[in-house]
């Protein structure tokens, strides 16, 4: 495995964030008997951001986050969690939701969140203490005498979610987090999430949906097929794609129609075109020079679908539209 | 959630301690738990029950009944005379029954009434004290036929009358009986030590099975080191079974005590008792620790409570076989068997163990504990190692069956992966 150098890590190289990175890895690469689930990944998440990585299942995100974690070693590549390569030394700093929940049935819900705890170095009293207070705070006081078994599957995932926050993490990282979750929970969740950031700590999570990364993240990675194509903040991923232009004009013919870029589609009054390079407004001379009679124009910026479908191909589209899909 | 908590990185022994604490606790308030301290209870129970009962066919058998059929005052004197030598020769004085008191001149068949035999006598002593005549099965009788001519010859007046007391003055065993009756304290403490070891270390190899069920595995591997996580289920199920112990040890002790029994029954082991109980305590644990670190690691790449079932006949034989070479060496001393029983981890609790009941040397024992703490330590590694290659990945579901020549490669923009684990 590669040796990382010694010099501070800071937020996205390459670009202006100055901030300090809570995850770094580099060619991160994780084969199994014969089949390369990761691919040389690279990933730099600053520090109090909220990070998505975007995927379809298979896609490599769980194996990733394993590796960050050091649940498993990676075949090759770096990774640097909290400024150490040693995931283990930082757990205690460190909440991790894996995407297939378990807690022991035989526990009572305040004292699994005290476990969980305690497997990241919080007193077990205090864990439990802290347990029952989480409890009552997300109006889940009346399960706090019972035992995980007696718990739906829903209530149970939230008390695995509040054991993974009881002690009060620098990072949690949540694998599929919202799976499983009905919407109410799953806004819930989100603005735990935002809550979460505001108080400085960093949120990595990985998901399938792109609803919640586009409403959460300051930042994605992009992961299809073990490699990720496109990682940073969600305002570049979409501006991969050129915004998209809607034209209505009065008059069908005439020589303005020379002035529209060559991929326009025309529905009835209205046309469709990327945006040029040269900007709208030498469009807009020769549409009003050639007296197209402008009814309407819209300039509307791609949304994270698109820039998911321009960066990860059809094909991992299609799979997390499957995903999707499955899921309901 | 607000409120800054205190926590700091775990070592390793106290991750183990956090997963031990929950699995003792667990184990120890599970219903199941009393089931596991009245099994053992069960066969010492039937144990003590057809000890008992051997016992007393024993004694009917050792200490027989014969018939009398005499005249009146005959039969009154050898009653006398069996009560009187009884007293001094214990169990080897048959017990007598009146079967008849002749009158003079009556006529009695002997043979008729051991053929109705509705008393189950031995045998019938007929005839005078002077003149006995013994009646019985021809094997039986000649063994008999001393102790019937004493009572007769008591009952005759013709045996002593009084008995001196004896004065004792023991002496100490000779060196070739102490070291044979030191063989068999070792061989006893070998056995119980096996018997333990077997009992209670092939309850690891379904340890980890919950952990793999409840997905609570993925938690405990991301928050703690994967040997804190082996080394907390040994320690649990350690603790687990002193627990067990000390309960069947008590109730065991008790029972063995009040049938009159004790360790001076046995020959003190070289080290003394109390140092050899410690050495018991100490080689059990580290035994137990090093079976245990290979249970759990083979039970840990098992995936159903099926397949452990199925690896714990062969991980039985692989523990005989330790207590056979054991057993082996303990008979071959001074030789290369011994050294290697000693040296080899497996074997070298229950070695060790007999070399204590033998030898009294204790710096041996410090070098070999040594020794057994660091095999734990490596293997314990191992197994943990083993554990998140083998099982804590995250590949594919299934793999390709095609041959190599078949496999086409996989188009760019297809979307490769596991489709249960991203």
């Amino acid at each position: 495995m590669m040796k990382l150098g010694d010099g501070p890590m800071t937020g996205n190289p390459g670009g202006a964030d100055p901030r300090p990175l809570a995850i770094e890895a580099r060619g991160l690469v994780k084969r199994f008997e014969g089949f390369t689930a990761v691919d040389g990944v690279d990933l730099t998440v600053p520090e109090g951001a909220i990070y998505g990585i975007l995927g379809p299942n298979g896609a490599g995100k769980t194996t990733t986050l394993r590796m960050l974690l050091g649940i498993i070693e990676p075949d090759a590549g770096i990774r640097r969690l909290l400024g150490t390569d040693r995931p283990h030394e930082v757990a205690h700093t460190v909440g991790y939701l894996p995407e297939e929940r378990g807690l022991y049935p035989a526990m009572k819900a305040y004292e699994a969140i005290g476990f969980l705890g305690a497997l990241r170095g919080l007193p077990l009293a205090e864990g439990r203490r802290r347990g029952k207070e989480l409890l009552e705070e997300h109006g889940l006081g009346y399960a706090i005498d019972r035992q995980i078994r007696q718990l739906s599957k829903g209530m149970a995932q939230q008390v695995q979610l509040l054991g993974t926050l009881v002690h009060n993490p620098r990072l949690v990282v949540f694998d599929e987090p919202f799976s499983g979750l009905d919407a109410l929970n799953q806004g819930k969740l989100e603005r735990m999430m935002r809550g979460l950031a505001e108080k400085g700590t960093t949120v990595i999570f990985s998901t399938h949906v792109i609803a919640h990364a586009e409403r959460l993240c300051d930042e994605v990675a992009i992961i299809a097929g073990g490699k990720v194509p496109f990682a940073g903040p969600v305002d570049v991923a979409r501006d991969r794609i050129r915004p998209q232009v809607r034209l209505e004009t009065r008059a069908h013919e005439g020589s303005w129609r020379q002035a529209l870029p060559g991929d326009a589609r025309h529905e009835g009054t209205h046309w469709y075109f990327t945006l040029p390079e040269s900007g709208i407004e030498p469009l807009l001379r020769a549409l009003i020079e050639g007296d197209a009679g402008i009814l309407s124009l819209s300039i509307e910026r791609a949304g994270l679908h698109d820039a998911f479908v321009a960066i990860a191909g059809e094909a991992a589209a299609r799979a997390l539209e499957q995903d999707k899909e499955e899921m309901r | 959630m607000t409120s800054p908590h205190h926590t700091g990185r775990l070592s390793t022994l106290a991750a183990a301690l956090v997963v031990a604490r929950r699995d003792f606790t667990a184990i120890l308030f599970s219903r199941s738990f009393f089931f596991f301290l009245l099994g053992p209870l069960f066969p010492l129970l039937v144990g003590s029950l057809a000890g008992g009962i051997g016992q007393k066919v024993k004694m009917s058998v050792e200490r027989p009944i014969l018939g009398v059929a005499m005249s009146p005052a005959d039969t009154d004197a050898m009653i006398r005379a069996q009560k009187a030598l009884a007293d001094q020769l214990g169990p080897a004085m048959p017990s007598l029954l009146v079967v008849r008191e002749l009158k003079p001149g009556e006529q009695f068949d002997a043979v008729a009434e051991l053929k109705s035999n509705r008393a189950n006598l031995a045998a019938i002593v007929t005839g005078t004290p002077l003149k006995p005549v013994l009646t019985g099965p021809q094997d039986r009788i000649a063994d008999w036929q001393g102790r019937v001519g004493m009572l007769a010859a008591r009952a005759a007046g013709d045996g002593p009358m009084t008995f001196p007391a004896v004065g004792l003055n023991s002496v100490a065993t000779s060196k070739a009986d102490q070291t044979q009756s030191r063989v068999l304290t070792a061989q006893i403490g070998q056995t119980v030590l096996f018997l333990l070891t077997m009992l209670l270390a092939g309850m690891v190899l379904s340890n980890l099975v919950e952990e793999k069920g409840n997905k609570i595995i993925e938690v405990l591997a991301a928050a703690i080191p994967m040997d804190a996580v082996f080394l907390g289920k040994l320690f649990a199920m350690l603790a687990v079974s002193w627990v067990g112990i000390s309960v069947w040890a008590l109730v065991g002790g008790a029972v063995w005590y009040g049938a009159g029994h004790s360790l001076a029954d046995y020959a003190a082991p070289a080290v003394g008792w109390p140092t050899y109980f410690g050495l018991g305590v100490i080689y059990f644990s580290l035994g137990y620790l090093l079976l245990g670190s290979i249970f759990l690691a083979i039970g840990s790449l098992a995936t159903t409570v099926r397949e452990v079932q199925t690896l714990s006949m062969p991980v039985t034989m692989l523990q005989l076989l330790n207590f056979f070479f054991a057993s082996f060496a303990m008979a071959m001393p001074g030789t290369w068997v011994e050294k290697a029983a000693m040296i080899v981890p497996f074997s070298s609790p229950f070695m060790m163990l007999a070399t204590a009941a033998q030898h009294e040397g204790l710096w041996i024992h410090l070098v070999t504990i040594a020794w057994q703490v660091l095999c734990v330590a490596l293997l314990v590694r191992a197994g943990a190692a083993m554990f998140k290659k083998r099982v804590m990945q995250s590949g594919p579901a299934k793999v390709s069956k095609t041959r190599f020549w078949q496999r086409r490669a996989p188009d760019s923009a297809e979307v490769t992966g596991d489709p249960a684990t991203p």
